[in-house]
């Protein structure tokens, strides 16, 4: 099926999101939506699958024009989609969530679950996946689960598959996979739309690229084009896409984690028995699959895990146990990896928000009252000096675009004197030029001497940053290897696998 | 640290593996440290020791007769004596050794987790032991305990059964109790004017729904706090119906608007069974069937797969076409058709009048029910019929003529149980994921 779209606007009150976007994807080809994050290329999907109306523009399959009030219409009329955040029921079978708003039912209403199964082995053997019907969804990997929404849509007989962001949960191996399923599915006619920022995976599947920035498209580029040129067209200005730094000299082991475990609410081990240090001057970065431990490590590192077990040693000093406040007081700088959840106060201020963890005394503090003053001329200089665009330092932070707020937590944080600096996925959901900024900054840190442990799941920035690389998967530590690591290497680390022997 | 293809001590990550593939598709099972909680030891052993207390330090002498007839049945069983002080002694001495027992159990075996049988029958064990120690010489109506409880759950299932479905699909039901008492009232109001059972019974499920309405537009459309708008429901019914109750008569509903027994033929001779459960009047088998269809319908239609996609992930419900507002609108209705009728049952069968505040907080009992039960019908239908049983446990210790428990004591016993039971053998549950949560199109 032919899918058209033509002149799509969609304004959330003054903010434009789609500006006339035109495309045109033809059965049997994967056309790539290329943009940053919040170039509006989910807001064009969503339209596209009737969550949002458009507030112009038509949407044509096979030449004529559709109208959808709600997703149902867009399933209907043989649109499907798999989404970034997976619209799966975890507390429900992959029978259940394929049959799912399209259930068949025998007589009174009672579900035919045995057809549900039939339909979900089929299209499993139709594209060699192995899913097991009868599986809890909640249990299964991401990978597994990408797969699910996979079957789910082409059990629609979807003929337009939308993938949005697909690779963002991935270990390089599941993105090989997953690209194999594209080309596969593109071979029996169906049109697909990829949207993605990533450059690879965009030159290795895509039959024509759409490039889109701040709303409108920018053009189309050829698969051939090199990584500079995608990236300048989808930023609007040359970039580098590497990071430039020196060689580490790193100096002694700062921070020392001897067999540390994190107990979660089902008493499960969220992270498991782990060890590694840390020397003053030097990147480890965490690689790893969204949800294999990264998080609760980073958080019992902060003391902000309620049950740990083992031993947390920063400059000789047990951390352990100890509060937040005082971990804070020991010099551990933290960018937890949802700002908005956890970074930052969303209705306060830029300047309130740059003094959220020194709010126990001098200099913001004095006798109990806030002192502006100081408050004020500190959060100018670090406006200034972290490049945060807005129009003052009143402005609420919830207003920032993504990389701006993402500078103002980096800004709180980097301005103390710090021992140790941990970051959570710096540059989640951060345009182009900010990453650059984020980069160099950390690395400027690494060149003070301080320690850092970069927690990443996007192998690019991974590779980039890191000195050493430590691969966490189901709460372990697969292994601590070099920075030049192969990707593929990585990859099965990633899995669960150790290629190279490395000691965990 | 070695430096051999190894994992961290412990982990449960697989050392060799042959392809990433196998161990991608697999289930994800992360190493459980286990718990050995010495709670349920804690509560056993203070249970054992008022069983020894009772039977060694305040025996009481005499003979429990445990009465399994009464005189409408057509089999008439004799009452089966029992001889109070050794019984109260050897049951004591048992609910010891099960302590011990679980003691033990905590500490070494494997999972640290006590069968739930063992509960059950320690419970069991020790409410006998109860009853006999303090009827100790005189007639203990068993079977008219239980058919009590049953009574006094019924109410309390209704709003059960509308709590469950309301939360299950995504709203905080607070205002179960408002349900209750409006239907009770609509119940006897049309009972009155028209005299009949049917209308009264219709009319008891709309009032029920009109609650509801208000607190799902409030909750789905304004997306005001569900909490909230739930108290806020149950503070104006009470006001509305006291006020109305004093202006109209409510309180003479005639003999054709209520409910009467209706025995069903041979089941109900059956004994203890017979009385229990086949003799009672329309409203109580319709709450067999209802709580049947609830289940089944939650499980096995098409309905409940979406009315649960709704309360889980609705926005997941929505990207397949389920109209995630009018689901849980209807289903929220329905919730509170099926609590009002829970009144109607108050007013038309148990009471028989309409006064004013007569759900006495059954309402939030059945609350409390929904989540001791799991959010999952069957259980907190099992945990409705354990709050009944304790008021039931109350009623027919002064009717026995137990006067040395204190009265006070014996009120407050369906309530503790409340309590313990969800404060302390809940511990945490998970309920529906998006119970709770407005559901905003962006």
């Amino acid at each position: 099926m032919k899918l058209e779209l033509q002149g799509i606007t969609k304004r959330f009150g003054a903010l434009v999101a789609n500006d006339h976007i035109d495309l045109v994807v033809e059965p049997g080809e994967i056309h790539c939506l290329l943009g940053e994050n919040g170039a509006g290329k989910s807001t064009l999907m969503n339209v596209l699958y009737g969550l949002y109306q458009a507030d112009e523009g038509s949407i044509l399959l096979d030449d004529e024009v559709q109208h959808f009030s709600g997703p149902g219409d867009a399933m209907a009329a043989g649109i499907g989609m798999v989404h970034q955040h997976f619209m799966l029921i975890p507390v429900f079978t992959v029978a259940e969530n394929v049959m799912l708003g399209h259930e068949q039912t025998k007589a009174g209403g009672l579900l035919d679950l045995a057809a549900a199964r039939a339909k979900v082995r089929e299209i499993s053997g139709r594209f060699g996946f192995d899913v097991d019907p009868d599986a809890l969804v909640g249990d299964l990997p991401v990978g597994v689960q990408q797969r699910v929404e996979i079957i789910k849509a082409l059990s629609r007989d979807a003929q337009v598959l939308v993938f949005d962001e697909p690779t963002a949960v991935l270990t390089p191996q599941e993105t090989d996979e997953l690209m194999a399923i594209m080309r596969q599915l593109k071979q029996s006619g169906t049109a697909i739309v990829f949207i993605t920022h990533k450059l690879r995976e965009v030159r290795e599947v895509a039959d024509r690229i759409t490039v889109v920035r701040l709303g409108k498209v920018v053009g189309e580029a050829s698969p051939t084009a090199s990584n500079p040129e995608l990236a300048a067209m989808m930023v609007g200005r040359s970039v580098s896409l590497t990071v430039e730094k020196t060689p580490a000299k790193p100096g002694d082991a700062a921070l020392v984690v001897r067999d540390l475990s994190v107990i979660d609410a089902q008493n499960q081990y969220v992270v498991s028995h782990v060890d590694f240090e840390v020397r003053a001057g030097e990147i480890l970065a965490i690689a790893g699959v969204q949800g294999n431990g990264q998080t609760e490590l980073t958080e019992a590192l902060l003391g902000l895990q309620a049950r740990t077990e083992g031993s947390i040693t920063l400059d000789g000093v047990e951390i352990a146990g100890a509060t937040p406040r005082r971990i804070l007081d020991a010099g551990v700088g933290f960018v937890p990896e949802d700002r908005g959840e956890d970074g930052l106060v969303g209705e306060f201020t830029i300047a309130e928000n740059l003094m959220l963890d020194r709010s126990n005394g001098a200099p913001f503090v004095r006798g109990g009252a806030v002192q502006r003053g100081a408050l004020d001329a500190f959060a100018e200089e670090k406006v200034r000096e972290f490049d945060i665009r807005a129009q003052g330092i009143t402005t609420p932070v919830g207003r920032l675009s993504g990389g701006n707020q993402q500078k103002v937590v980096l800004a709180r944080e980097l301005s103390r004197e710090l021992r140790l600096f941990v970051a959570a996925q710096p540059t989640r959901g951060v345009d182009v030029g900010s990453i650059e900024f984020i980069h160099k900054r950390i690395v400027a840190t690494r060149d003070a001497g301080v320690p850092i442990i970069v927690v990443s799941t996007e192998l690019d920035e991974v590779v980039a940053l890191a000195d050493r690389i430590a691969v966490m998967y189901r709460g372990g530590i697969v292994g601590i290897v070099p920075a030049d690591t192969p990707r593929d290497v990585l990859g099965l680390m990633m899995a669960g696998e150790n290629p190279t022997g490395a000691a965990a | 640290m070695s430096d051999q293809n190894s994992t961290a001590p412990g982990s449960s990550t697989p050392v060799v593996e042959t392809s990433h593939a196998a161990a991608l598709d697999a289930p994800i099972v992360l190493e459980k440290v286990i718990v050995r909680s010495p709670k349920f030891p804690i509560v056993f052993g203070v249970f054992a020791l008022l069983g020894l207390l009772a039977a060694f330090v305040f025996p009481r002498t005499g003979t429990t007769r445990i009465g399994l007839s009464d005189s409408k049945d057509a089999i008439q069983l004799d009452p089966i004596p029992i001889d109070s002080q050794p019984f109260v002694a050897v049951v004591a001495v048992l609910l010891a050794l099960l302590a011990i027992a679980a003691a033990l159990f905590v500490a070494r075996s494997a999972t640290a987790r006590i069968p739930l049988g063992l509960t059950v029958a320690f419970a069991v064990l020790f409410v006998i032991a109860f009853l006999v120690w303090a009827v100790h010489d005189g007639l203990l109506p068993f079977t008219g305990l239980l058919v009590g409880a049953l009574g006094v759950s019924t109410p309390l299932i209704f709003g059960a059964l509308g709590g469950v479905l309301s939360e299950r699909v995504g709203v905080v039901n607070v205002a179960i109790e408002g349900q209750l008492l409006f239907g009770a009232f609509a119940a006897a109001l049309i009972g009155v004017y028209t005299g009949n059972a049917a209308a009264a019974l219709i009319g008891a499920a709309v009032a029920g729904m009109l609650v509801s309405f208000v607190l799902a537009a409030f909750s789905i459309k304004y997306l005001v706090d569900q909490v909230i708008v739930g108290v806020v429901l149950n503070v104006l019914v009470t006001g509305l119906t006291t006020f109305l109750a004093g202006v109209i008569d409510v309180d003479t509903i005639p003999r054709t608007a209520r409910f009467g027994v209706v025995p069903i033929p041979l089941l109900s001779e059956i004994p203890v069974l017979g009385p229990l459960l086949f003799r009672h009047s329309l409203i109580v088998y319709f709450m067999y069937i209802a709580v049947f269809a609830v289940w089944f319908g939650l499980n096995k239609t098409r309905w409940g797969l979406r009315l649960r996609a709704v309360g889980e992930h609705p926005k997941a419900a929505d990207t397949v076409g389920i109209n995630v507002g009018r689901t849980r609108f209807w289903n929220v209705s329905l919730a509170g058709a099926i609590a009002g009728i829970g009144g109607a049952y108050l007013a038309l069968d148990a009471i028989g009048l309409f006064s004013k505040e007569m759900t006495n907080g059954a309402g939030f009992i059945a609350l409390a029910a929904v989540i001791f039960g799991r959010w999952d019908p069957v259980r907190a239908v099992l945990a409705a019929l354990l709050f009944g049983f304790a008021t039931s446990l109350q009623n027919s210790l002064s009717a026995a003529g137990v006067t040395d428990v204190p009265k006070e004591f014996l009120l407050m016993l369906p309530y503790l149980i409340t309590v313990l039971a969800v404060a302390g053998l809940v511990g945490q549950v998970r309920g529906p994921a998006a119970a709770g949560k407005p559901y905003i199109k962006s």
